[in-house]
C-alpha cells in the first residue's frame, strides 16, 4: 500500500506548490493593481496618523488639522464653521467626508500623484508625511456676504458667484447649512447627535443646494430662449404678442403674463420689452416658432444636461425635459414644465453671456499646494462650449440692462450698471398655491463684467405668495455683486 | 525515557521536540511582540509571561506524548504549536483591530474572541492527551469503524433536522448550540470518524474491491454488494452536506474518500472514476443551484460584483496585494477590512501583514505536519495505521488546499476553517484530536519492535515487494503486532551486530523508508 501513499504525497507537494505558484501570482505579479485599486481602502494612508493638509482662500484657513492629545493625533477644525460648509465640507470618523474633504481628498491626505516627489523626499528624509493643501477660488468676503444675505433673513436658497472669465467661483453659499465641526469631533458620540439632528431636519442642511438641487428655474430662463432668438434671425425690435393670456397650441391650457398685465400698451411688443417686462406669453410664442431641437441644442451649449461636471464636487444635471409637443415647449421656454436648473448652472449661464459667449468650465480648486505651500498644481481656465457670438452676448447684456431697470428691489448699486434677469417660478405638486421660488441672475459691470451672480431662494423667501425674484432674490444678489466689485478694485 | 536498552539504540525523538517547541514559542512570542510595537501598545513583561504561558502549555502537551507516545513524531507537535500560535496572535491582532474601529466609529468595543480561542486551545490539548491516554493502540479504532460511521452521519445530519435557532448561524445550519453554552460544528468530527469508518470498511474488503468484479472499459469494477456500504455512506454525507450549502466540506469528504479507495485498492481507475463523477456533478450542481453559480462568478470575477458577493474575495485580494512579497509587518495592516478575517480568511489576514515570505513560511510548516504525517503512513507496520495516517494527512492536505485556494482565487471559494490557525473551537478541538491519532500511529510505527529470538534477516532482495497483506485487521488482537509469516518486516530492532549504530535513526524506520 506504500505505492499509493507515496504518490499521494506526491500530490500534496503538487496542490501546495500550485498554491504556492498562485499566491505568488497574487501577492507579487497582480500585487501593484490590487495596492493601487481606488476601492483598496488600504492605499489611502490613514487619515488620522498624519497631518492633512489645509483647505484655505486668500490666506484664511478654512480647514486645518492640529494636533491633539486624544486616540486620533489630530483633530479637524473649521474655523469658519457654516457659512463655508458647502465648500469644506466634513471630515468624520464615523460618517466620512464631503465636499472637498471628499473630492480633494487624495491632495489632503499626500496620496496624490502630484504630490509624489514630494512623498519621496519625505521618506527619505525621514520627515512626518502630511498632505498637501487647497487653496480655493473662493473669495472669503463675498462667501460671507452671500451666505448673510441668505441667512440673516431665513431663506432656504443658495447663492453662487462665478469670475465669468475663468470660471473661478467666487461664493457658493447654502443655507441652511451646517457645522462641521461637530461632525468633525473627537467624540463620536458628538458626531452621531450632530448627525441625527441634521439628517432629521425638515431641510436637510447636509445638502449643498447650490450644485445638488434642481429646481424650475421660471423667467431666468428667458435668456436661454433668447439668446437662441437672437441666433435665429430675430432681433431686439422683433415683434412678437403682447396678449394678457394666450391658449397653448393643441390644448386648453391658458398661460398668462404675471398677474394678468398685457406686455407693454400695443398689440404687440418688442423682443426687447418682452423681456424687460419677462412676458409669458410672447415667450411662448418664441418657444412655439424657435421649436424644441433649437432651445435644446442653445441650453447644451450653456452646459445644461451635462452630467459629468464636477468643481471638483459632481455638480447635479441641469436639465430642459423632453419637449414632446409644443405646448410643453412653450411652458419650457419661460422655464417652467420640466425645465430644472441648479443654482451653478443659472451662475454658468450669466457667466458665459457677461464672457462673450464663451462658457467656462466652473471650479472651486486654485491652486494645489505642497505642505511647505509650494504651488504644486495649477488650474487652468477651461472653456467649455460658446453658447453665442461675442455680438449676441453684447446684444443680450443690453436687454438684460432693460431688464434689471424693470426689475423692483433694494440694493442697487450707485454707479455700476448691472445686467440682470429675474425669475419667479412655479413649482411643487400645487403650483399656484404653492409659495414660488425666486431667481436672480445677474453680472456686472455690464461694460467689463467682473462678476456673475446666481441667487435661489425657495418657496417665496419671507414673503410668501406674494414673493418675485426682484424683490426676494434680487437684492441678495446685488450686495454680493456690490461685495465682489469692491474687492476687484 | 531509556526504558531498556533496545530503546536507547532508537532514539524518540523527544528532545528534538522539546527544542522544536521551544523554537515556537520563540516564534510565537517574537509575533506578539511585534503586533504589540505595531499597534503601539505598551511593550511589557507580560509578553513574556504570555510566551511562558504558551511554552508551559505545548510542554505539558509535549509532556503527555513523552508519557503516553514516547516514539510518535518529534516534528508534528511543533509544526501544530507553531500554527496555534501564530493563530492565536493574529485573532488577538484582530481583536485590536476591532476595538479600534468600533472607538472610531463611537461603538461600544466588541468582546475579544483571543478568549474564548486560548480557552479552546487548551482544551484542544486536553482532548489531545485524552486521545493518546484513551487509543493506546490505532487498531483498536478499526473496531469502532461501523459505529464511526454512524454516529459521523448522524452528526452531519443533525444540525439539519434540528431547529434552525439551534442550528443557524450566519445563514448555514452547521451548528449544534447549546442555550447559552458553546456552539460546536460537527462538520469538523464528522471528518475523522469518516475517515475512521471508510479505512476500517476499505482495509477490511480490499481485496475484494481489488478483486472480485467485471471488466468495464479495461478497467476492474468491484462487485456492487463490496461497494454498496461505501458508496451510499459517501453519497448520503456529500448530500447532506450539498443540502446544507456546506460545499467546502462536501468538497473534503468525497476527495477524502477517492484517494483512502485508490490508497486501499491501489487502482488508479478509481481516481479516473472519482473525477469524472466529480466533473459530472459539479455541472449538474452548477446547472441546478444559484448559489454554486454565484460563487463561480465570484471566483471568476471578484470585482464584476465589488458591492455584492465579490465584496470579501476583492478585500482578500487587496489585503493580499497590499502585503506583497514582505507584508506590511504583523500589527502594521489593515486585515480588518476583509469580512470574516479570523475565521476563514485568517490567511488573507497573514498575507497581508506578513506577506509572501510569511505565507511560504506557513505553508511550508503545513507540508512539515503532512508529509510527516505520510511518513508515518508509510512506515507503520499495517494496513488500517497506513489507511488511516494517509487520509487524516491528506484530509489536512485537502482542507488547506480548498480553504487557501478559495482565498487567494485559485479555486471557488467554499467555506472552510483553516486548521489550527481560523478562530473557532471545533475547529482546534477536532484537529488537536485528528493530529492525536496520528501522533499515535507515528509512534507504533517508530516503536521498537518488542524483543524476540533473533529472526533470520529476511533477504534485502524480498525487502522490495508489498509489504503488508493482511487478510483482515478486525481478526487480529490489538496490542501486540506479530509479525504475520512471509512478510519481510523490519529487522527486530535491537543492537545487532550488523545493525547502524546508535546514532543512526531508528532501525526500524530506516529500515522501512528504505526498502518500502
Amino acid at each position: 500500500m506504500n505505492r499509493p501513499v507515496r504518490r499521494v504525497a506526491l500530490a500534496v507537494m503538487i496542490m501546495v506548490v500550485a498554491l504556492l505558484a498562485n499566491i505568488t501570482y497574487v501577492q507579487v505579479v497582480m500585487a501593484g493593481q490590487y495596492r493601487d485599486d481606488p476601492r483598496n481602502q488600504r492605499s489611502q494612508i490613514d487619515e488620522y496618523s498624519r497631518q492633512r493638509g489645509q483647505i484655505t482662500a486668500d490666506g484664511q484657513v478654512l480647514a486645518q488639522s492640529v494636533e491633539s492629545d486624544g486616540r486620533l493625533r489630530f483633530a479637524r477644525q473649521y474655523p469658519e464653521g457654516p457659512a463655508f460648509a458647502p465648500i469644506t465640507g466634513f471630515l468624520s470618523t464615523v460618517y466620512g467626508k464631503g465636499a472637498l474633504e471628499r473630492s480633494a481628498d487624495d491632495v489632503l491626505n499626500g496620496t496624490d500623484d502630484r504630490l509624489f516627489v514630494r512623498r519621496l523626499s519625505d521618506l527619505i528624509t525621514g520627515r512626518d508625511p502630511a498632505g498637501g493643501n487647497v487653496l480655493t477660488t473662493i473669495d472669503p468676503e463675498v462667501q460671507r456676504v452671500a451666505y448673510e444675505g441668505l441667512e440673516s433673513r431665513g431663506y432656504t436658497g443658495a447663492v453662487v458667484a462665478l469670475e465669468p472669465q475663468t470660471g473661478a467661483i467666487l461664493g457658493m453659499a447654502s443655507t441652511p447649512s451646517y457645522d462641521p465641526n461637530r461632525l468633525a469631533s473627537p467624540d463620536p458620540k458628538d458626531q452621531q447627535e450632530a448627525w441625527k439632528e441634521y439628517n432629521n431636519a425638515e431641510l436637510n442642511p447636509l445638502t449643498n443646494r447650490a450644485i445638488s438641487e434642481i429646481e424650475p428655474p421660471g423667467s431666468t430662463f428667458k435668456l436661454v430662449t433668447t439668446a437662441a432668438a437672437l441666433q435665429n434671425g430675430y432681433t431686439p425690435e422683433s415683434r412678437l404678442t403682447a396678449a394678457r393670456n394666450i391658449q397653448l397650441a393643441d390644448s386648453t391650457t391658458t398661460l398668462e403674463n404675471y398677474n394678468g398685465t398685457p406686455c407693454g400698451s400695443g398689440d404687440t411688443a418688442s423682443l426687447r420689452e418682452a423681456l424687460a417686462r419677462s412676458c409669458n406669453t410672447a415667450f411662448a410664442q418664441l418657444g412655439e416658432e424657435l421649436g424644441a431641437d433649437k432651445l435644446r441644442a442653445q441650453a447644451e451649449a450653456f452646459g445644461i444636461g451635462r452630467s459629468d461636471l464636477q468643481i471638483p464636487m459632481p455638480v447635479g444635471a441641469s436639465q430642459v425635459g423632453p419637449m414632446s409637443d409644443v405646448p410643453s415647449t412653450q411652458q419650457s421656454a419661460i422655464g417652467q414644465r420640466d425645465v430644472r436648473l441648479t443654482p451653478m448652472q443659472l451662475a454658468m449661464i450669466g457667466g458665459s453671456i457677461a464672457n462673450g459667449g464663451q462658457t467656462m468650465a466652473p471650479h472651486l480648486i486654485k491652486e494645489i499646494q505642497s505642505a511647505t505651500l509650494d504651488p504644486v498644481d495649477t488650474t487652468e481656465p477651461d472653456r467649455m462650449a460658446r453658447s453665442m457670438p461675442p455680438d449676441v452676448a453684447g446684444t443680450l447684456t443690453d436687454l438684460m440692462l432693460g431688464s434689471e431697470e424693470r426689475t423692483q428691489g433694494g440694493g442697487k448699486i450707485t454707479g455700476v450698471r448691472i445686467a440682470s434677469k429675474t425669475g419667479t417660478a412655479e413649482h411643487g405638486e400645487n403650483p399656484k398655491s404653492t409659495p414660488p421660488h425666486a431667481w436672480y441672475v445677474a453680472f456686472a459691470p455690464a461694460e467689463d463684467p467682473k462678476v456673475a451672480v446666481a441667487v435661489l431662494v425657495e418657496s417665496g423667501g419671507d414673503r410668501g405668495a406674494e414673493a418675485t425674484g426682484g424683490s426676494v432674490a434680487a437684492p441678495i444678489g446685488r450686495s454680493v455683486i456690490a461685495e465682489a466689485l469692491r474687492d476687484a478694485q | 525515557m531509556a526504558r531498556d536498552s533496545s530503546a536507547a539504540a532508537s532514539p524518540t525523538g523527544r528532545g528534538i521536540e522539546l527544542v522544536m517547541l521551544a523554537l515556537a514559542a520563540v516564534l510565537t512570542t517574537g509575533a506578539l511582540v511585534l503586533v504589540e510595537a505595531n499597534q503601539e501598545q505598551s511593550l511589557t513583561t507580560d509578553l513574556l509571561f504570555v510566551g511562558l504561558a504558551y511554552l508551559v502549555l505545548f510542554s505539558l502537551a509535549h509532556v503527555a506524548v513523552r508519557k503516553l507516545a514516547p516514539y510518535a513524531d518529534p516534528l508534528i507537535l511543533p509544526s501544530v504549536a507553531l500554527l496555534n500560535g501564530l493563530g492565536l496572535v493574529m485573532i488577538h491582532r484582530l481583536d485590536l483591530a476591532y476595538a479600534a474601529q468600533a472607538e472610531l466609529r463611537g461603538r461600544p468595543a466588541p468582546s475579544e474572541l483571543i478568549g474564548a480561542q486560548v480557552t479552546w486551545t487548551v482544551a484542544g490539548l486536553v482532548l489531545f492527551a485524552a486521545v493518546l491516554f484513551f487509543v493506546r493502540d490505532h487498531r483498536t479504532l478499526a473496531r469502532y469503524g461501523y459505529t464511526a460511521g454512524f454516529v459521523g452521519l448522524v452528526l452531519l445530519a443533525l444540525p439539519a433536522v434540528l431547529p434552525s435557532s439551534i442550528s443557524e448561524v450566519n445563514g448555514a445550519r452547521l451548528w449544534i448550540r447549546i442555550p447559552g453554552g458553546p456552539g460546536i460544528q460537527p462538520g469538523e468530527f464528522v471528518k475523522i470518524l469518516l475517515i475512521i469508518f471508510f479505512s476500517a470498511y476499505l482495509v477490511q474488503k480490499r481485496n475484494l474491491l481489488s478483486t472480485a468484479g467485471r471488466r468495464f472499459l479495461g478497467m476492474e469494477l468491484p462487485r456492487a454488494r463490496d461497494l454498496a456500504p461505501l458508496l451510499a455512506a459517501w453519497g448520503l454525507s456529500v448530500a447532506i452536506m450539498v443540502f446544507q450549502r456546506d460545499l467546502g466540506s462536501s468538497l473534503l469528504i468525497f476527495g477524502l474518500v477517492l484517494v483512502l479507495l485508490y490508497t486501499a485498492t491501489e487502482r488508479i481507475s478509481w481516481m479516473v472514476i472519482g473525477l469524472s463523477a466529480f466533473a459530472v456533478g459539479a455541472t449538474i450542481a452548477y446547472q441546478l443551484f444559484g448559489h454554486v453559480r454565484v460563487r463561480v462568478q465570484i471566483w471568476l470575477d471578484p470585482f464584476e460584483d465589488y458591492e455584492g458577493g465579490g465584496f470579501q474575495l476583492a478585500q482578500a485580494l487587496f489585503g493580499l496585494g497590499t502585503g506583497g512579497v514582505g507584508g506590511t509587518g504583523l500589527g502594521a495592516g489593515r486585515p480588518d477590512l476583509v469580512p470574516f478575517a479570523e475565521t476563514d480568511f485568517i490567511f488573507a489576514s497573514l498575507g497581508e501583514e506578513l506577506g509572501l515570505i510569511g505565507l511560504a513560511a506557513i505553508m511550508l510548516v503545513y507540508l512539515v505536519l503532512i508529509t510527516r504525517g505520510l511518513r508515518s503512513a508509510l512506515a507503520v507496520r499495517d494496513s488500517y495505521g497506513k489507511l488511516l495516517a494517509t487520509g487524516l494527512s491528506f484530509s489536512v492536505a485537502l482542507q488547506i488546499f480548498v480553504v487557501i485556494g478559495g482565498v487567494t482565487k485559485l479555486i471557488p471559494l467554499t467555506g472552510l476553517t483553516l486548521p489550527f490557525l481560523s478562530y473557532g473551537g471545533s475547529s482546534l478541538l477536532a484537529n488537536y484530536a485528528l493530529v492525536a491519532i496520528l501522533l499515535r500511529i507515528s509512534h507504533v510505527a517508530r516503536a521498537p519492535l518488542p524483543q524476540r529470538p533473533a529472526q533470520p534477516r529476511a533477504p534485502i532482495a524480498e525487502a522490495s515487494t508489498e509489504l503488508v497483506q493482511r487478510p483482515d485487521p478486525a481478526n487480529r488482537r490489538g496490542g501486540t503486532t506479530p509479525t504475520p509469516a512471509g512478510e519481510p518486516g523490519p529487522a527486530p530492532s535491537g543492537p545487532g551486530p550488523a545493525g547502524p549504530g546508535p546514532s543512526g535513526p531508528g532501525p526500524s524506520e530506516r529500515g522501512r523508508s528504505d526498502h518500502s
